[in-house]
């Protein structure tokens, strides 16, 4: 090609940067107000728990010396002291008189690590099972599907009691894999769905015409447009995952929180106590559960949008 | 008459028979879709796409596959590649049986016959760059020979590609909605000609392109094929772009192969009932001309459950007009030849004459004629 003076502006042209979709969905989430909101506060939530514990001056389950009466009151400690005493920010809990900041700062670590481990664990299982049964089909699919429905027909509860039964109650890991077990069907479905749309795309026939290999078309044509759907649920589970925790905590099925305070945990031990008047003991665990899932979903929203190849900008 | 000449009589005459070597050849291939029904999703029957077509496609000629939607046009394609499995029948490339190859014999064999596709916004992955959508294929069939491994040979060949399709070299790290449909279908053609193809099944390349853009890409794939030595199964609907395009044609109906000649005695004399409703349709692009379009009845008939005998019978005006002869519903018609490479499947091709067929067109009812502006 001669250069003439039509070629100029094409020349000014290769100065614009290139962007990829990926580029192009995380500028339209920063442009998402609400959903950088959401994403502000579940990121505060994340550094609470996993910074808090290194800052806070109590431990968790340890109070060293135990109060008779709240500080300038004659209110028995015994019952739990409200915020704002003696360095107590959010008050104390009855009975053992923890700090309920300490309680509620170290239960983010299990409620979130719970929430995010079990999205992550069912994702990925979620993806390989409804990826393998999408993309090969026949046979491989309709096993696969039976048992994603035998899954789907457990009980949650009853699934809960058994695990316990075998590998021991109370254990934060035996919850997480009862809900990773139970989680991964409904993502394996999306992504069947997903992958049966994408394989019949006329660029995976072009990467089958020039002799790519399943693997590489799976991984690299499939599952790359199949990612967006599947980001927003692994969000949007993780939100699921950890109200999930609380009501089983609640209920008693869940973690114990002799050992280790979640969310869930420290409101099931507060329910005696609501009645006495203690608002602040249900209150603050109740709230970090709240924003964290309003955050959450805020936020899985918003890449729901900016994911979305068809909304241009 | 000297020797030269003789020879050169000779060769014409070897061309004329179909005696030029055969590059691509299918025999009887068949493609059924099942159909799946009932409450325990068991096959109720077959969708007949592609049915006993066989065809000899010549090395160097660019041969034109025409017929309406529906037809298996593209189906066989497909399965010429591959794409599909056949359901019978066989396929050669240069005499060895594509459909019996597997495994790595399989993936060489795909660096030999390519595809472009129809739809250029649907063929290009919406997450890759364009260096990586012409490589793809190239670092699939690397090999130590090649050297298409190694990314700096790659990303040469790539921009080699780009540049001989008319794109800028520097254009490989950009992503396809980057690009306009014309400039997309030109990415697709770098990918099916970068591995180096001797044939090309070309999918209604320009069928989705702005009628702008479309003589520019087949111009392109016009001086591809002669570069590059290409073969091109060219398959449209356009009889117009065809007629330019192609040297040889095949016209297909309801999964057969109804009619194969060169191109300019297939417009001069069609032979099958089929092909002569099928080309009265061409619009011509002045008004003052009168044309009589022969205006077939009814609509295809499901290729799921197709007619008995000539599949053509249901909607043929000859058949009305020799007084429907029991053969045309009774015994399918063989593909047989006419005159020299002239085929036709009918079994009264011999009197689609002219003349019958301005008879047949002045009877019907529906007569399109143009205003006489004059």
């Amino acid at each position: 090609m001669t250069p003439t003076a039509s070629d100029a502006p094409a020349d000014f042209e290769v100065a614009l940067v290139s962007l990829n979709q990926w580029q192009l969905a995380w500028r339209r989430f920063r442009r998402h107000k609400l959903a950088m909101f959401g994403a502000g506060l579940f990121l505060t939530f994340v550094a609470i728990a996993a910074f808090g514990p290194f800052i806070l001056p109590y431990e968790a389950t340890n109070v060293p010396y135990p109060l008779k009466f709240c500080p300038g009151t004659t209110i028995s400690a015994n019952l739990g002291c409200p915020p704002f005493n003696d360095g107590h920010i959010l008050g104390t809990v009855g009975g053992t008189q923890e700090d309920l900041l300490t309680l509620v700062v170290n239960g983010a670590r299990l409620s979130l690590t719970i929430g995010i481990g079990a999205a992550a664990f069912a994702s990925v299982l979620g993806a390989i099972v409804g990826g393998i049964s999408g993309y090969f089909g026949g046979w491989v699919d309709t096993i696969l599907m039976r048992i994603v429905d035998v899954l789907l027909s457990m009980p949650l509860l009853f699934v809960i009691i058994v695990f316990a039964k075998v590998f021991g109650y109370g254990d934060w890991r035996v919850i997480l894999l009862v809900f990773a077990l139970l989680g991964w069907p409904g993502i394996a479905r999306l992504v069947r769905s997903l992958f049966l749309t994408l394989r019949t795309e006329v660029f995976v026939d072009a990467a089958r015409a020039v002799g790519v290999s399943d693997l590489r078309i799976i991984f690299r044509h499939i599952l790359p447009n199949a990612m967006s759907p599947i980001i927003v649920v692994t969000t949007l589970s993780v939100a699921a995952f950890i109200v999930t925790e609380a009501f089983v905590s609640y209920i008693g099925y869940g973690v114990n929180a002799a050992y280790n305070p979640t969310w869930g945990n420290i409101l099931s031990n507060a329910q005696n106590d609501i009645l006495v008047g203690n608002w602040w003991w249900p209150l603050f665990p109740g709230l970090a559960i709240v924003l964290t899932v309003l955050g959450i979903n805020f936020m899985g929203d918003g890449l729901r949008d900016a994911l979305d190849p068809r909304s241009r900008e | 008459m000297t020797d030269a000449s003789s020879r050169l009589a000779e060769t014409s005459a070897a061309a004329a028979t179909g005696a030029r070597p055969v590059l691509l050849e299918t025999l009887n291939l068949k493609k059924y879709f099942p159909i799946m029904g009932g409450l325990l999703r068991h096959q109720v029957g077959s969708v007949y796409a592609v049915d006993d077509v066989s065809l000899q496609i010549y090395k160097g000629e660019t041969f034109g596959l025409v017929g309406e939607s529906g037809c298996g046009k593209t189906t066989f394609g497909r399965t010429i590649l591959r794409l599909e499995k056949a359901t019978g029948g066989s396929v050669s490339m240069d005499g060895q049986d594509v459909l019996a190859l597997h495994g790595d014999a399989l993936k060489r064999m795909r660096r030999r016959m390519q595809v472009i596709f129809q739809d250029p916004y649907g063929s290009l992955n919406p997450r890759m760059p364009i260096s990586d959508i012409i490589g793809e294929g190239l670092l699939a069939q690397g090999d130590k020979a090649n050297g298409w491994r190694k990314r700096s040979i790659r990303d040469q060949r790539v921009g080699d590609y780009l540049e001989a399709v008319g794109l800028r070299r520097d254009y490989s790290r950009r992503y396809p909605h980057e690009f306009s449909g014309g400039q997309r279908q030109r990415i697709g053609i770098a990918r099916a000609l970068a591995l180096g193809p001797e044939f090309v099944v070309c999918d209604e390349p320009v069928s989705a392109l702005d009628v702008s853009i479309q003589s520019q890409i087949l111009n392109l794939l016009s001086d591809l094929r002669a570069e590059f030595n290409l073969t091109y199964l060219f398959i449209a609907h356009n009889l117009s772009v065809v007629q330019y395009f192609c040297e040889r044609i095949g016209v297909m109906y309801l999964g057969k192969i109804v009619e194969v000649a060169a191109t300019d005695v297939l417009y001069a004399t069609p032979q099958h009932p089929y092909s002569v409703a099928l080309l009265s349709a061409i619009p011509v692009p002045d008004p003052r001309v009168r044309t009589k379009r022969l205006v077939l009845k009814g609509d295809v008939p499901s290729p799921a459950n197709p007619p008995s005998g000539c599949r053509f019978h249901t909607r043929c005006w000859l058949r009305e007009r020799l007084g429907n002869p029991a053969e045309c519903s009774t015994t399918e018609p063989p593909l047989r030849e006419l005159a020299g490479g002239h085929l036709a499947a009918c079994h009264f091709a011999e009197q689609v004459t002219a003349q019958a067929v301005q008879e047949a067109a002045a009877t019907q009812s529906v007569i399109e004629t143009a205003v006489d502006v004059d």
